[in-house]
């Protein structure tokens, strides 16, 4: 499952890069989490807000710091 | 009737005007201080002081909390959506309304910018909605209503809206639309829009959103306080009548001239105009201040600088700074109908 964290402008966005990789680890992902940080990347996926997830190419949420808890559901559910 | 009058009176002194906190505040100090320290001015700014960040803290929490919980069903990437698909003045009324709906953070404004012009969307609209994002806030409003009474507060959002409306529209008339820098029109875009959101999710995101932005206010609030207090007890109103008072010709243009070189968050520039709003300072000049001081910022200046070429930004700057002061004359023309 490829996991990307969006978002290199601020402390949100990095906690939610932070919350990704726990998230990832506690569902026993193996790949590791992507941080995109380029503005232009980010545009590029349709995302104009940070801090920003992308499950399997999939936009899941945009403009919000996510808890571990609520990545965690949005792994499981993109897992089946 | 008076029954509705009686209601209205308790909400606006004691719920939103927290009148029982200022007097609870006000027998603490004498208590803990003796009356002599309580009536000094010295023990009035202490009062002021704590009244006022406690009142606007308070206020403030729970409506960043409220509005958030509304704005999470109006993310960018959806306003992107709508605003595509409008033209001509009716698509920058909708972008200067969706600015004031969609919860903004400036450090969005380019990514915000490069996907609006990317969709199509011409670079007034953008701008439309880039002024009255930060400018016309539904939180601010709230707390504008409870110390300035509704006709000031919506005189303010108003003319903000408007402000964005035509400050658009001229932008995109006069040309300088064009003048954006070429990797921003020229690049991928994507549709992408999040899953829905459930309650769960949005309740998160709406005390997030509280916590975060009053950590990020706290200090312009204690600031502001601080010199709504000083103008409150310190500074003698015959000074303030001079340089920002109804008398001198030139206080719209002092206002807006202190203003926009400073950034403050709009929640900290209303304790310093309840303050100079009962000095008798017009209230032209107050909005003309507190536009000015929150429609332009140096960080979001130097963000725009990197996606629009210097003459689109310099119209930008130009046209809202002459619609402030516009503003400004106007509403000191009408004082009357507020005082």
């Amino acid at each position: 499952m490829q996991i990307k964290a969006l978002g290199g402008c601020c402390r949100r966005s990095t906690q939610n890069y932070e919350n990704a990789v726990i998230a990832a680890q506690q569902c026993g992902i193996k790949e590791p989490v992507e941080h995109v940080k380029d503005m232009l990347d980010i545009v590029a996926l349709g995302v104009l807000a940070n801090p920003g997830l992308v499950i399997d190419g999939k936009v899941v949420s945009s403009g919000r710091l996510l808890t571990v808890d609520q990545i965690v559901e949005l792994i499981k559910k993109h897992q089946k | 009737m008076t029954v509705l009058k009686a209601i209205w009176s308790f909400i606006s002194d004691q719920i939103l005007g927290m009148k029982w906190l200022q007097d609870l505040i006000a027998w603490i100090l004498k208590s803990l201080f003796g009356s002599d320290f309580a009536i000094s001015r010295i023990g009035e700014s202490v009062h002021f002081f704590i009244y006022d960040v406690i009142k606007i803290s308070f206020l403030l929490m729970v409506l960043i909390f409220i509005i958030s919980y509304v704005q999470s069903y109006f993310p960018p990437e959806r306003t992107k959506r709508i605003l595509g698909k409008y033209h001509g003045i009716g698509a920058n009324i909708l972008g200067a309304l969706l600015g004031t709906l969609t919860p903004f953070c400036s450090c969005s404004s380019i990514p915000l910018f490069i996907g609006f012009t990317r969709a199509g969307i011409p670079s007034g609209v953008t701008f439309s909605f880039l002024i009255s994002s930060p400018l016309v806030d539904l939180g601010a409003l709230i707390l504008l209503i409870s110390i300035f009474g509704f006709p000031i507060a919506i005189a303010y959002v108003v003319s903000g809206l408007i402000l964005a409306v035509i400050g658009g529209t001229l932008i995109e008339k006069s040309g300088a639309g064009n003048y954006v820098e070429d990797f921003v029109k020229s690049g991928a875009i994507s549709e992408a829009e999040q899953e829905t959101m459930t309650k769960r999710d949005r309740l998160i995101y709406a005390k997030e959103q509280m916590l975060t932005t009053y950590k990020k206010v706290v200090l312009y609030i204690l600031i502001g306080v601080a010199i709504g207090a000083l103008i409150h007890n310190w500074i003698p109103e015959a000074w303030i009548e001079a340089v920002l008072g109804t008398s001198n010709p030139f206080s719209v243009l002092i206002a807006t001239a202190i203003g926009t070189p400073i950034y403050a968050d709009i929640f900290g520039t209303i304790p310093v105009a309840e303050s100079l709003f009962t000095k008798g300072v017009g209230v032209g000049t107050i909005l003309a201040l507190m536009m000015s001081v929150t429609a332009l910022s140096l960080p979001s200046l130097v963000m725009l600088k990197k996606v629009v070429k210097p003459r689109l930004l310099a119209t930008f700057f130009g046209i809202v700074v002459v619609g402030i002061i516009l503003i400004g004359y106007l509403f000191n023309a009408i004082n009357f109908l507020f005082v």
